[in-house]
């Protein structure tokens, strides 16, 4: 802790102020200070500038994000930069080491473990959720009776989510007494050891994903109620078939949003965390996800300065992968802005 | 709408009707489960036939560690954060909608640009920060940062905004309210589905986070939902009916939130689809 912060710390606890609130004294008190000088700064200006009361009140509406940027993003980041330069255990001063924990983290065969895993789960997990959300939502996008049950079924896995549902598959899967493998016997088929297995424990974390698309439906599923009908009149006058009405009609209209679905998911799936943590990085390091293996130099190590570079590559890596989704969709995706420009240039 | 013929109907049907079997089965699985004895649990197998209702597990589930005080502290990090986040980035959102000045576009660039960086970049940093302030091994750093706007629902906001005409706060304006006023009196009321659609995605949000408490609280007393459940499948991992009833216990609040507000979450995963 801080000398400056204890001190007031200790002030405020000897004034009586409740313990469960003292951690905060010091936090509220800078705060006060900086809306005081924000809080002048903007009447000193609408005094010498009264007709730009508009720029003052955008300044001061985003005001709270501006200092959350500064002091949890900005300020953090370029820290990070320093931190992932040094050695540092939290406990001793950090001792700079250049590059020496980038150059270690290449070398280290857990973390090309690490982003094996990750990097498979993501390029497997990813297309598969996207594919199976899109077919159910096509699936539930008619006028049929019951579809608002279907509906309802389909998402409410998704509502189980993080350890909860970590925990209800390790019995799912439970090789001995589990739902999969009881299943499976009833059809004579001898079930794999799933999560205890290290070549069946990624494969299972996708499965176990796959259980959650209803989020990913439910997009869809509003996405096709939007496509303007007139698009398959137009189509169906034309003698277009169901088919092609897929596929010139549904598709284009669907492309945008399908990316931006697939593009946080790759985001997303890339930071997967909880299920290697409870799985304890799985058998032979086959849970060991990136976010995972950082954590534990970070909080369990206390190597700050090399999860710190880990966290450096891991973006780097997120940035690539967003690049080339996007690289790879440009063809693929269409825009309803870009026949406006097309038409407009004409 | 083209006619179907009854063959693709009846199809139709059998493929959804199986697909559904598959998906909702190991959540009756689970609440089955919850309801058995040990020893049922090994004969059981795959079935979801309850032979036996055994309520005392969830008896157990409250009892056996400080379920309530955990509750408090899940509740405490998730109600307040999602107030600091709704007036946050509503203030936000209303301000890129409505107050374009000069920078102002720049700055929303450089919001969604935020969107892109992982939290785990500025993970250990942070952490150093709340270590300094002193505030490890407390909720503080699962509350405050809530505070302070996050770029996702910024976006959201601002989406919804500037599809509400702007000259309701013209109107405004001219009869003498300012800013602040406009934004308080005029157009948060008028934003109520985007408030009460984001505060239900950030319900399910902060309530099953898990990353956060992981790193942050180390002592019994502080730990959240999530985090006590972690600690109990790794303690109590063979007590299989004491675990369904506990993560079905935990997980209960985002059901009944679920049940009740249907409508508003199809709404609100609806605003996040990138339309």
């Amino acid at each position: 802790m801080n000398p400056t912060i204890g001190w007031i710390r200790d002030l405020a606890a000897s004034w009586g102020v409740p313990t469960a609130l003292v951690p905060l004294v010091p936090f509220l008190l800078v705060l006060i200070v900086l809306y005081a000088v924000i809080g002048l700064a903007a009447y000193g200006a609408r005094k010498r500038w009264p007709r730009a009361d508009k720029t003052i009140a955008f300044w001061l509406f985003i005001s709270p994000w501006l200092i959350g940027f500064a002091i949890f993003t900005v300020g953090p980041m370029i820290s990070s930069i320093y931190v992932s330069l040094t050695s540092w255990d939290l406990l001793t001063p950090p001792q700079f080491v250049g590059l020496a924990n980038y150059s270690e983290a290449f070398q280290d065969p857990k973390v090309l473990q690490a982003l094996k895993v990750t990097l498979l789960y993501g390029v497997i997990s990813v297309p598969l959720q996207t594919v199976l959300a899109f077919v159910v939502a096509l699936l539930l996008n008619s006028e049929l009776p019951g579809m608002r049950l279907f509906r309802t079924i389909w998402y409410l896995p998704s509502l189980v989510s993080g350890v909860a549902q970590m925990v209800l598959f390790l019995w799912v899967f439970n090789p001995q007494y589990g739902l999969a493998n009881d299943v499976l016997a009833k059809i004579g088929i001898a079930g794999p050891a799933w999560f205890n297995d290290a070549a069946w424990a990624l494969p299972t974390v996708i499965l176990m994903s796959l259980w959650t698309v209803g989020g990913a439906m439910v997009i869809y599923l509003a996405g096709l109620k939007d496509v303007p009908p007139n698009l398959y009149e137009a189509a169906a006058i034309d003698g277009a078939g169901p088919l092609r009405m897929f596929w010139h009609v549904t598709m284009p209209q669907m492309s945008p949003i399908i990316l931006f679905n697939a593009l946080t998911g790759i985001i997303g799936s890339l930071q997967i965390f909880t299920q290697g943590f409870i799985a304890n990085g799985g058998p032979k390091d086959s849970l060991l996800f990136f976010v995972y293996y950082l954590y534990d130099n970070a909080f369990k190590n206390f190597r700050m300065g090399y999860a710190s570079a880990l966290a450096w590559i891991l973006f780097a890596v997120i940035l690539a992968l967003t690049a080339v989704t996007l690289r790879g969709s440009a063809f693929a995706v269409y825009y309803e802005t870009e026949l406006a420009t097309k038409r407009r240039k004409k | 709408m083209r006619r179907r013929s009854v063959l693709t109907t009846v199809g139709l049907y059998v493929v959804l009707v199986a697909g559904s079997v598959v998906f909702v089965y190991p959540f009756l699985w689970m609440i089955a489960t919850s309801l058995r004895s040990l020893a049922g649990v090994g004969s059981s197998g795959a079935s979801v036939v309850p032979h036996e209702f055994l309520w005392d597990n969830y008896r157990r589930a409250v009892t056996s560690f400080p379920f309530w005080r955990y509750t408090l502290n899940s509740a405490l990090t998730t109600l307040i954060p999602i107030v600091g986040t709704v007036f946050s980035c509503s203030l936000a959102g209303f301000a890129f909608a409505r107050l374009r000045v000069r920078y102002s576009g720049l700055v929303f660039g450089v919001v969604l640009a935020t969107m892109l960086l992982p939290g785990e970049v500025t993970m250990v940093p942070q952490f150093m920060l709340f270590n300094n302030l002193g505030m490890i091994d407390t909720l503080y750093p699962l509350i405050l940062p809530a505070f302070f706007g996050s770029p996702f629902f910024i976006f959201l906001f601002r989406q919804f905004f500037a599809r509400m005409p702007s000259e309701l706060a013209d109107a405004a304006v001219v009869d003498g309210c300012g800013w602040f006023k406009t934004f308080w009196l005029v157009y948060l009321p008028l934003a109520r589905p985007a408030v009460v659609a984001v505060s239900i995605l950030l319900f399910m949000g902060y309530w099953n986070n898990f990353l956060g408490p992981a790193i942050y609280i180390n002592s019994d007393q502080w730990k959240t939902l999530p985090l006590a459940l972690a600690g109990f499948q790794s303690v109590n991992g063979t007590d299989t009916p004491l675990l369904m009833a506990t993560s079905l216990l935990i997980t209960l609040p985002c059901l009944v939130l679920f049940f009740a507000a249907q409508k508003h979450i199809t709404q609100g995963i609806t605003f996040t689809g990138g339309k």
